[in-house]
């Protein structure tokens, strides 16, 4: 019996941290080469507020996230572009802002929120399998956009105003870019949570980034990264009694520290 | 018969109460190498985001190639100041070159052998072919510098706008640099934003001084009370000889 319910986790912890690796893989060389770890992160932490909106509303709260990541990737998009205010002051307020309504709304609704931990530092055992349905969903609409759509990024994060110049409409793109990274950071959320998803977008990609030129091979190395640190993560996490996603992320940070240091001394 | 290839009528830019271009008129024609001088803040850069139709002009009309500038995009070559890129980025000399063909290939679609010929034929022109598969950074400035021409050239120009191309490259490097432009203005308009006058001077067929007002007269020869309305000081020129002439005699 045991046996089987350890088989039924190892096989989850596999089948999420594949799925997450992709997510993470694609969208964080974008974030990475493009420099828009601070917009992404403000998006994760601003999507705290569909967590609120899905206590309240009393459906899942992963449900009440989709949406409002979206939403306030394209705000923030829009306000950081159009506004006169400086790029990272509108985040900085839009971050804020998205967790101020999560924390309102988690208040209004009665009762107590059980798993709010979950959404805030990400817990594998919580991933049921319809989230992992959903995450297969996110992560194929994210292929294949980026798909479609490849040369343009590859231009949008290069040299916005030669695209610009190209006649690919610059905007419009960013706010789709916006957009992945919302839908990567449902993904990712389940795994370690709102807190710490920027860690997942960016350490695999920064890591990649020394081994290639190449933004492709970027991608493919840091999913393999991704799914590698993921799974091992997971599985310290389940040996020693502690949360999964501080694991992982510590798991990442302490091979690229090390990689970086040894590359230092040498 | 000439063909204009840029025509600038009554061009005003002002951003919020700042008046940045005021009264541009200007004609650039086929086989023109128009260098563009002036003070920083003059709206050297502004004029060439008109040309390139980033800018709408409040007042006055554009037009390239008989069309609106949006338009005619297609057959612009642009080469941007090259310092503001990050040399670290993660892309090869023939992708950059691809970026090129971007206006000629729309979305959802890929790239296909007629743009890759176009690189090919581009980056040959610029010497850099042997250099493809390196990584952007990692190549001397004035190497890069002809990258980001095989890109502009890659879109089969009719016209070529450079803004402050040359800053950043070595004289001996410059030298080279303004013998390629010389060869592409046989089959292209020339538009170059500088501050080096003298290097200007002895490769371009005409000259424009920018400071909110264009001082332009068709020609190579600039008056002194050009040049000192532009930068509003007086400015002192070293006098080339006769066959590189910058000012009248005085």
């Amino acid at each position: 019996m045991l046996e089987i319910l350890h088989y039924e986790i190892i096989r989850n912890a596999i089948i999420i941290g594949v799925l997450a690796s992709i997510a993470c893989g694609i969208i964080g060389v974008y974030v990475v080469v493009k420099r828009i770890v601070f917009i992404s992160g403000g998006i994760a932490h601003a999507s705290f507020g569909g967590v609120g909106l899905g206590y309240y509303l009393g459906i899942d709260p992963i449900l009440g996230v989709l949406p409002f990541s979206i939403v306030s990737a394209l705000s923030m998009g829009l306000v950081s572009r159009r506004s006169k205010l400086p790029e990272d002051t509108a985040i900085g307020i839009l971050w804020a802002m998205g967790m101020a309504i999560g924390i309102i709304l988690v208040n209004l609704t009665p009762g107590y929120a059980p798993d709010l931990m979950t959404y805030l530092f990400g817990s594998i055992l919580f991933v049921s399998n319809s989230d992992i349905i959903l995450m297969l969903i996110l992560d194929a609409i994210i292929i294949l956009i980026v798909l479609v759509f490849y040369k343009e990024f590859m231009a949008l994060c290069f040299d916005e105003e030669f695209a610009e110049v190209s006649g690919v409409p610059v905007e419009r793109l960013y706010l789709v870019l916006l957009c992945l990274i919302a839908l990567t950071v449902v993904v990712l959320m389940q795994v370690v949570g709102i807190i710490m998803v920027i860690a997942l977008l960016t350490i695999p990609a920064a890591f990649s980034r020394e081994f290639t030129n190449d933004i492709r091979k970027m991608m493919g190395i840091s999913m393999i990264f991704g799914a590698v640190f993921c799974i091992l993560g997971i599985s310290l996490s389940i040996v020693f009694f502690v949360p999964s996603g501080a694991t992982i992320i510590l798991c990442m940070a302490v091979f690229y520290c090390l990689y970086l240091g040894f590359n230092y001394i040498r | 018969m000439n063909k204009e290839v840029i025509n600038l009528k009554d061009v005003w830019v002002r951003y919020e109460d700042i008046t940045v271009l005021e009264g541009i008129n200007l004609v650039v024609q086929q086989h023109d190498f128009l260098g563009l001088i002036g003070p920083n803040g003059g709206g050297k850069s502004t004029l060439i985001k008109v040309i390139l139709g980033m800018i709408k002009p409040c007042q006055g009309t554009v037009s390239v190639l008989d069309a609106p500038p949006r338009k005619s995009r297609k057959y612009i070559g642009y080469v941007p100041q090259y310092s503001l890129f990050d040399l670290n980025f993660p892309i090869t000399v023939w992708e950059v070159g691809l970026m090129g063909r971007l206006g000629h290939r729309g979305l959802f679609s890929r790239y296909n052998s007629e743009d890759k010929q176009a690189v090919y034929k581009a980056l040959d022109t610029v010497e850099m072919l042997e250099y493809k598969d390196r990584q952007i950074g990692k190549l001397s400035g004035g190497q890069r510098q002809r990258v980001f021409i095989a890109r502009a050239l890659a879109a089969d120009p009719k016209l070529l706008l450079l803004d402050e191309p040359a800053s950043g490259i070595d004289t001996h490097m410059q030298t080279e640099f303004y013998e390629l432009l010389e060869k592409l203005k046989k089959s292209m308009a020339i538009v170059m934003v500088s501050h080096d006058i003298s290097a200007i001077s002895m490769y371009m067929d005409k000259i424009a001084c920018l400071n909110r007002k264009l001082y332009y007269h068709d020609s190579k020869e600039l008056t002194s009370d050009d040049l000192e309305a532009t930068y509003q000081c007086p400015v002192e020129f070293i006098a080339h000889g006769v066959p590189h002439r910058v000012l009248k005699s005085h």
